[in-house]
């Protein structure tokens, strides 16, 4: 059965914006059936972005949605959850937003462990502005501002949001379709900080620069890099090498910061 | 079960070729800049081309 996705869009805005082909489209498909898997309320959900190609999904769903200041999603979304803590607050972002301008917001509610779903859609540069490299172009790759070939070393998101103290991270790529649902919704049933990292394509910025003769070429690259966590498990660090690990990197439970907040108003009333 | 019907919204559709690709039977071909439907009776459901089609334009019911 074809899955009824107008029931969660705004009316009368497809075709959308992005470029044919752009993997922004397939991860909001992605995104909408989680939502629906997970049965959240319209009216009780939160969907914030801040600038960028990918943060230009809020504007299609039909959600209380805020499209905010570039790599600040973090920071709405905090304030968002800490007024309504029943709320279900996610957060849709591209690279440069999540983790260049916007990398201090994303470790900080990393680190504090605030019940919310953090998308963050990783097509390896910023593609609205032209195809400046961000902290996740691949050393070597081109940028429009690298035009010799990218020095820096890339920020692994898992790892990062890891590091910073999320309680469960993910990742997957646009080729992976029903994995970016099973991996949302499992992310919105976490209780505390839940970052997904989805491998997406820009065909525009990232893939004419980089020799991608076209969007099916993308695709068939992030279908040949990723390697479930539990393949990977029996494999030698040689047949790695070049590939990314995907499905669910990790899960604990630590207190939320929700919650801990009640304990400062008790206190603060005197109980 | 009835046979599967396979709809393309043309004006959707900006012929990325994805669903083309990755069909497993090839039901689809590219004409210019549009994905048309040109097998459906080969279609097997597994409904990959409506799950990865980045612009909400397939449909298979
Ligand atoms: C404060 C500020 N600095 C810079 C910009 C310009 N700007 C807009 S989008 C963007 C990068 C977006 O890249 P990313 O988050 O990866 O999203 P994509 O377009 O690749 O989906 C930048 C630098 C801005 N809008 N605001
Ligand atoms: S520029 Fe890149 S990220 Fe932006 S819509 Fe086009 S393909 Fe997508
Ligand atoms: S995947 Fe969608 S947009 Fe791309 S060619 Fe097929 S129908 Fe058109
Ligand atoms: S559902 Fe599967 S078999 Fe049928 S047209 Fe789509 S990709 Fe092809
Ligand atoms: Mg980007």
């Amino acid at each position: 059965m074809a899955f009824d996705y107008e029931q969660y869009l705004r009316p009368g805005k497809l075709p959308h914006i992005w470029c044919p082909g752009c993997g922004h489209g397939i991860v909001m498909k992605g995104l909408l059936r989680a939502i629906d898997t997970c049965g959240l309320e319209k009216n009780n959900t939160a969907i914030v972005s801040g600038i960028g190609c990918a943060s230009r999904l809020p504007g299609y769903v039909d959600f209380n949605t805020l499209h905010t200041a570039h790599g600040r999603a973090a920071a709405f979304a905090t304030g968002i959850k800490m007024a309504k803590p029943e709320m279900d607050v996610l957060v849709v972002g591209g690279d440069g937003d999540g983790v260049a301008i916007g990398g201090n917001h994303f470790i900080h509610a990393c680190r504090r462990n605030i019940d919310m779903t953090y998308v963050l859609l990783n097509n390896y540069i910023y593609g609205m502005t032209g195809g400046q490299f961000s902290p996740c172009t691949p050393t070597w790759a081109k940028a429009s501002t690298t035009p010799y070939g990218n020095p820096d070393p890339i920020f692994d998101v898992p790892k990062l949001a890891i590091g910073a103290g999320a309680t469960f991270v993910a990742r997957t790529t646009a080729f992976h379709a029903t994995q970016i649902d099973k991996l949302i919704a499992a992310g919105l049933r976490h209780k505390g900080m839940a970052v997904i990292e989805v491998l997406d394509d820009c065909p525009t910025a990232y893939g004419r620069r980089n020799k991608f003769r076209s969007v099916v070429d993308m695709m068939k690259r992030l279908k040949e890099i990723a390697v479930p966590v539990k393949a990977a498990a029996h494999m030698t660090p040689e047949q790695l090498e070049g590939k990314v690990l995907t499905g669910i990197l990790h899960q604990e439970e630590r207190p939320e910061y929700c919650e801990q907040y009640q304990q400062v108003i008790a206190r603060a009333q005197g109980a | 079960m009835s046979s599967p019907k396979v709809e393309i919204i043309e004006n959707y559709c900006k012929g990325c070729s994805i669903c083309v690709e990755f069909c497993p039977t090839n039901v689809f071909k590219m004409e210019g800049f549009v994905a048309k439907v040109v097998r459906p009776e080969a279609c097997t459901k597994c409904m990959l081309c409506e799950l990865r089609c980045p612009d909400f334009a397939v449909k298979v019911h």
